[in-house]
């Protein structure tokens, strides 16, 4: 802070709502406290000390209630299914899902009767997160890219239109 | 071979001609037992003095389709006092069905349910039999030869087999 310290005049800052709220949303990005196979473990090792979720806000909730992303982390089974869907409906709204690991997006290598080929078949996913299992680092690009994501969408100003209408006109 | 260390001479005398010694397992010796005897055969290798098989280690289902019999039950039998392990193999027909053994080892509650929920094959006298990994509204048995690999196609599993008429899951 030293080289910051005293150097501004008292200051006004001017933005737009939905960047407040965005900005918001994004910086603090809680997590639900769910892993079901090896990809948690990568979950968990990305939450520690060595990479740190903490400094992007995303600090890990134990309850759905207090969560805004789930992270499928694993391979998700018939039998775990309607698990997964109770603890997505418990979310408070927004909520957000990231599929990680090739299990959560596809099936994976589990191509059988007990395993659910890819978490959309239950519930709408933001960001897939490639790997088997993905590195920390992968994690973290795909929490980027949610951000991302997050910093484009209207909250309270009217939705964008398609395409602009030319001014020559039709 | 651990074959010589068990004294088999008195349980094939004993049940006289109804169990027979399989010659074809070399890794350790191994009975072949109709349904009708596997109880009295258990109860007799758990009680004698001599044997003491007083742990059972496993029980499996096999499905040798479209051989007849299709079915086949094996138990793996362990006499901690003596370090012998001992198989017997009990070959069932369509529709499969044996006795309990849970009278004789407890453990084979959660056994003969895995057997029964892979299988089908039907425990009579079991005090619990219901299916111990897939759900309970689940349609087949997935263990067996001529149930498909990626299971059944719906929502879950847009990849699945389609189900013929006629002649589904069980």
């Amino acid at each position: 802070m030293g080289v910051l310290t005293n150097r501004f005049q008292d200051s006004v800052f001017f933005t737009t709502s939905d960047n407040i709220i965005n900005w918001s949303r994004k910086s603090s990005l809680w997590p639900q406290t769910f892993g079901i196979a090896c990809c948690a473990i990568e979950m968990i090792s990305a939450g520690c000390s060595r990479y740190d979720l903490d400094r992007f806000g995303v600090v890990f909730r134990p309850s759905p209630r207090q969560s805004d992303v789930m992270i499928v982390a694993g391979t998700v089974t018939r039998k775990m299914a309607p698990i997964v869907r109770r603890l997505y409906d418990q979310m408070a709204e927004p909520r957000y899902v990231i599929a990680m690991g090739t299990c959560a997006i596809s099936g994976g290598v589990y191509n059988t009767y007990a395993v659910v080929q890819g978490v959309d078949c239950i519930i709408p996913v933001d960001i897939h997160v490639a790997g088997c299992p993905p590195r920390p680092e992968a994690l973290l690009h795909g929490f980027l890219q949610l951000q991302d994501k997050i910093t484009g969408t209207r909250v309270l100003r009217a939705e964008e239109p398609e395409t602009l209408p030319s001014p020559e006109g039709a | 071979m651990m074959a010589s260390e068990v004294p088999l001479a008195k349980v094939l005398e004993r049940f006289g001609g109804k169990v027979e010694l399989d010659e074809t397992a070399t890794d350790m010796p191994c009975l072949l037992v109709p349904p009708e005897d596997l109880v009295e055969l258990c109860l007799f290798l758990r009680d004698d003095a001599e044997l003491q098989f007083n742990f059972l280690s496993d029980i499996c289902g096999v499905d040798f389709h479209p051989e007849i019999p299709r079915f086949m039950l094996v138990y793996h039998l362990v006499s901690i006092p003596n370090h012998w392990r001992l198989r017997l193999k009990c070959r069932l027909f369509d529709p499969p069905a044996a006795p309990t053994i849970t009278p004789v080892w407890t453990t084979a509650n959660w056994h003969e349910r895995e057997a029964y929920d892979m299988y089908g094959i039907i425990f009579d006298g079991h005090p619990d039999l219901r299916r111990l990994y897939m759900w309970d509204e689940f349609d087949g048995f997935p263990m067996r030869r001529d149930f498909p690999l990626r299971g059944y196609k719906d929502n879950y599993n847009p990849l699945g087999a389609t189900r013929r008429d006629g002649g589904g899951g069980a």
